[in-house]
């Protein structure tokens, strides 16, 4: 039969040559080519460290090492949530208790009070103890018990429902446990899941990378991206037409990259149509700390549809992650998933899943741990822990009011308000010259913007091509993570590029303005 | 109206869909939507049954059929009997802090003061952390940019990874490329990463010893890929042969399968058998030949037991072997803090190296790693100073030397402990752990064992490891979960208990198995 498996030398010589050509070091079809490796892998995207990101990793190196043209002296990285790499401090308490978690040994030193608070120390001691072998061994694949009571413990008090430690699931941040779901729901490439548009990216090149394909839904820009479930229900059935079998639909709460906070009805409306549908509701709530306007509250999914009594009926699995809101740990990779609604079998598939990389990170864990469960009034740490949180929040409320505020002023942008999350993602209207020119290039217009905007300012922000965003509009999404001192700086180059890059682009035509803005206006027009 | 027909979702994402469905548009027929449509027949044996959408047949039969015997039944029947009060003694993993092993003081004293940098600043820091610890911690602090809580890059912090590859330089005299080495939070998300790019449909297979390390046929069977099976001969201590190689390669072509990769584990797992250099130097001429790439899974470098064949690497030894191997053979080669005498099992860090593989193949393996952000900054750090140790003259020096120096001696003693422990036992036999963490023993199970275990639905060591587990509490895997010689049964414990519980532990061992015996002979 014929081999092909061999991968056999390229240029098809006789054996003998072959042999020969061993020698001589032939050009050998590797097994390992591009055009060898999985097809999903190639074509799975991730935006948020794409090609911009690729381009701006260069040109940091470039201006770290002295030698260079750029007109900045400094890349400002607003492509991607990570709060620390642009100077947020980390929570004391948390670094406290790790260190103590980390060096077990420092909790017997005798000096151990004059560099911790009591409530600290009580919190690594009772860690340390209640975690077998401590950091430096493998927890149950799911998390250490220890660890699910105290989360379990805490969204009870969160939601006013039950939670229960035996359907909370540690991951390494919030990531892995989108790759379960996929993994889980996604058999063959009619598996479909509802996906906002715009979508946080993790959602598109996984659906890809596990085989599955995307059914979106669009927010309406025209209504604070508002998400109307009307329209949930006609882009279901046409996909449905379509011969996809939805399995799941995703929701961010607060958006990414859309910021917006979605009221208690909405949710009851969305958990209605779940369950009619017979949808698993993916619940992406690792913004829920970061919610920045006074007439918008949080809800977890969790407590609206126990409230409705849909707790059953509705297989639900919320995401949580220590990378965001005040506390920003990024780094530490922690998070969870809460399951409910699921069958026993079902969930002994995710631990599966889970035990083949062991468990998750320790630190991670305990971190954790204590973002639901952080110092009370009276304990030593509270004040501290306090003003830490409300200085972080009230901060990062200012500079999105700033932000939002700036591109609002812009020729041809306009931005909703970030009610919540950590982005801003207004909508650009680009002259025509400038469309064409990507055009002529390949790429999408929001990418030449973003594109030049990097090579102009420094300033990392991810084109809205990379969420999606409907026809005729471009968007891009930036964070409003620089520091106080920096954001300023950052407004004022963002605004002397815009209005350089229309200029050099030939202008804003006033038809151009209106198109655009007819464009995302009529996102759910008819209803 | 006009702007209703050409509302349509940004192509980057469409092309996300792998073409299948290219008419996921949301905004074409959203006039025509607003017209009542037919309600379509639900497939309801796809969507749902009896009333679930997530129903246990509706699953991905890729993760439903995978298997991964190290935390299957009986680590699932040991925690129960754990939650119920019992003591179980936990040898099932290869997790040396959960049954007592301490941690490095030098790698906790960094992570410490790494963790929690405000610590560098207090007056008192110099009592209570070494000047080497501080320096590390300060250097590691200005590398990382935003500090342990921020995303490194996908690939691991930089300096890490240039760490790692003077590691490798030092450690086998060849040139490594920091931009070819990914660090991961342990070496299974290394391990997967790359089976996830290699594998693409079920023909594809991956070569993987038997008994061999379930990471490799869980993995392979939930990216779809086929695992093909060649045995390690037990009579000759597990050792490796070409020919076993040629006779699974040439029975899996000739089935049509696609052989992509071979893994190999040095020292094994769960076999302990530790490689010779012409046996690697065999095992790449092979790989050249037949064009596989090689998985060299070498996590165990440190834990080595004799003295006759000392750990080489198969890079260094492909390097060693000139051209044309030496720029050919596709290596990936993966390591790991959670074994070796630091045993940082939880702290999850690793790393792959790769070794000529195709820089566009490597840019997609940095996408998919991406995908998931980046690995955790503390398993990064631990990383850096097992490939970065204190040097002599540093005050940690003499003691991170002694710490690992005794643990290294008290794992040889406990590795002959058990070896002798169950060649001492009727009807069981056992090569010596020569390296790795593990003791995996033959046993020959009498007839009526056989019937007793088939009478309750089980295979015989699976009988035989919950009857050790429910006697004794001692947790081990049964060999089935590992693959083995058809008829033959193994179980696999490792050999961590700490030397003092150590006699008791195969005295519990050996107590259990001549009340077996009596009770099924």
């Amino acid at each position: 039969m014929t081999n092909m498996d061999a991968p056999s030398t390229s240029n098809g010589t006789s054996t003998s040559a072959q042999d020969a050509a061993a020698q001589k070091q032939p050009v050998r079809r590797a097994p390992l080519g591009i055009d060898t490796i999985n097809k999903r892998v190639i074509k799975s995207e991730y935006a948020v460290r794409g090609e911009i990101v690729q381009l701006a990793q260069k040109i940091a190196k470039e201006v770290e090492s002295g030698q260079h043209n750029h007109p900045f002296d400094k890349v400002v990285w607003c492509n991607i949530g990570n709060p620390q790499i642009l100077g947020q401090k980390p929570i004391t308490y948390f670094r406290q208790v790790l260190a103590l978690c980390e060096c077990p040994q420092l909790l017997s030193h005798p000096n151990i009070r004059e560099l911790f608070p009591e409530d600290v120390i009580a919190r690594a001691q009772l860690l340390t103890k209640q975690i077998p072998g401590g950091l430096g061994a493998y927890s149950e694949s799911a998390g250490a018990l220890i660890i699910r009571q105290l989360v379990a413990a805490s969204i009870t008090k969160r939601d006013g429902y039950p939670a229960d430690p035996d359907n909370i699931y540690m991951t390494d941040g919030a990531s892995p446990a989108v790759h379960y779901m996929m993994d889980l729901l996604l058999r063959e490439p009619t598996d479909a899941m509802m996906v906002p548009i715009p979508q946080y990216p993790l959602y598109s090149a996984t659906l890809t990378l596990y085989g599955g394909t995307l059914a979106p839904y669009l927010l309406d820009e025209g209504a604070g991206w508002g998400l109307d479930v009307e329209h949930l229900r006609l882009q279901l059935a046409k996909a449905r037409r379509e011969g996809l079998c939805v399995r799941a639909m995703v929701v961010i709460n607060p958006g990414n990259p859309t910021g917006q906070c979605l009221s208690y009805q909405n949710m009851r409306d969305v958990l209605t149509f779940c369950r009619d549908e017979q949808l698993v509701l993916i619940a992406d709530e690792v913004y829920q700390a970061n919610i920045y306007v006074g007439n918008k509250e949080f809800f977890s999914f969790k407590k609206v549809a126990c409230a409705m009594g849909l707790e059953d009926q509705v297989p639900l699995v919320s995401l949580h992650s220590i990378s965001k809101g005040f506390i920003g740990e990024c780094g530490r990779r922690g998070g969870y998933m809460e399951v409910t609604g699921f069958p026993e079998p079902v969930k002994d598939q995710i631990l599966k899943l889970a035990s083949i990389n062991l468990c998750p990170n320790l630190s991670g864990q305990i971190c954790c741990a204590l973002m639901m469960n952080p110092p009370q009034p009276g304990e030593a740490s509270y004040e501290l822990y306090r003003k830490e949180k409300s200085d972080i929040l009230g901060s990062l409320k200012r500079r999105a009011e700033l932000l939002v505020g700036a591109l609002n002023r812009l020729e041809g942008v306009s931005c909703n308000a970030a009610e919540g999350a950590l982005y801003a993602f207004p909508r650009v209207t680009l002259p025509e010259a400038a469309v064409a020119a990507a055009k002529k290039l390949g790429k999408q217009p929001d990418w030449l913007y973003c594109k030049e905007l990097l090579e102009a300012t420094g300033i990392v922000v991810v084109p809205g091509s990379g969420f999606g965003q409907a026809d005729g509009t471009f968007h891009f999404r930036t964070t409003f993570l620089p520091s106080e001192e920096d954001i300023g700086r950052v407004v004022e180059a963002l605004s002397a590029f815009h209005a350089a890059f229309l200029k050099r682009h030939g202008g804003l035509t006033t038809a151009a303005v209106a198109a655009s803005a007819a464009a995302a206006n009529g996102t759910h027009a008819g209803q | 109206m006009r702007k209703e027909a050409t509302r349509l979702v940004s192509a980057l994402l469409r092309a996300g869909n792998n073409g299948v469905s290219t008419s996921w548009a949301v905004g074409g027929t959203r006039l025509k939507s607003a017209m009542p449509q037919p309600d379509e027949k639900k497939d309801e044996d796809l969507h749902a049954k009896e009333g679930k959408v997530l129903h246990p047949h509706l699953l991905n039969e890729n993760v439903v059929k995978t298997q991964y015997a190290v935390r299957g039944e009986l680590y699932l029947r040991a925690e129960q009997l754990r939650k119920e009060g019992k003591e179980i003694i936990f040898t099932n993993v290869g997790n040396p802090h959960a049954l007592g092993a301490k941690p490095l003081t030098f790698t906790r004293q960094v992570l410490a003061l790494c963790a929690a940098p405000f610590l560098l600043d207090h007056p008192k820091v110099e009592d209570m952390f070494p000047a080497d610890a501080i320096a590390r911690a300060k250097k590691i602090l200005a590398s990382f940019k935003g500090g342990v809580g921020a995303y490194t890059d996908s690939r691991g912090n930089p300096l890490v990874r240039e760490e790692v590859a003077r590691f490798i330089e030092k450690r086998d005299g060849v040139p490594s490329n920091p931009d070819h080495i990914f660090l991961t939070d342990g070496a299974s998300v290394a391990v997967r990463l790359c089976l996830n790019a290699m594998i693409r449909h079920d023909r594809d297979s991956v070569l993987v010893p038997i008994p061999q390390y379930p990471l490799y046929s869980a993995s392979i069977r939930l990216y779809g890929g086929t695992l093909v099976g060649y045995f390690l001969d037990e009579r000759r201590g597990w050792g490796l042969s070409v020919e076993e190689l040629q006779r699974a390669l040439q029975e899996a072509r000739e089935e049509g399968k696609l052989v992509r990769g071979l893994v190999f584990i040095n020292p094994g797992n769960p076999t302990g058998q530790c490689l010779s250099k012409e046996n690697l130097q065999e095992l790449i001429k092979f790989a050249y030949q037949e064009k596989i790439v090689l998985m060299a899974d070498e996590v165990y470098q440190e834990n080595v037991y004799q003295d006759e064949r000392p750990f080489v690497s198969a890079k260094k030894v492909m390097w060693e072997m000139g051209e044309p191997y030496r720029s050919h053979v596709e290596l990936l080669s993966f390591h790991t803090v959670s074994k070796g005498t630091a045993g940082e099992c939880g702290l999850r860090g690793g790393y792959v190296e790769m070794t000529n593989i195709h820089p566009g193949a490597i840019e997609e393996v940095y996408k998919c790693a991406s995908i998931n952000l980046s690995p955790n900054t503390m398993g990064q750090i631990a990383l850096s100073v097992l490939v970065n140790p204190p040097k002599p003259g540093d005050p940690s020096y003499d003691q991170y030397t002694k710490e690992k120096a005794s643990e290294l001696v008290s794992l040889r003693r406990r590795a002959h402990m058990v070896t002798d422990g169950f060649n001492a036992l009727d009807g069981v036999t056992c090569n010596f752990t020569e390296g790795a963490m593990y003791s995996f023993p033959q046993i020959k199970l009498p007839a009526k064992a056989l019937e007793a275990a088939k009478a309750a639905g089980k295979a015989g060591d699976v009988f035989y490891c919950l009857k050790l587990l429910e006697a004794t509490g001692i947790s081990t895997v049964p060999g089935s979960g590992f693959g083995q010689e058809e008829g033959t049964f193994h179980l696999r414990t490792t050999i961590l208990p700490r030397e003092e519980v150590m006699t008791h532990f195969v005295e519990k061992f050996d107590k259990f198995h001549k009340d077996f015996m009596k009770q099924y002979s």
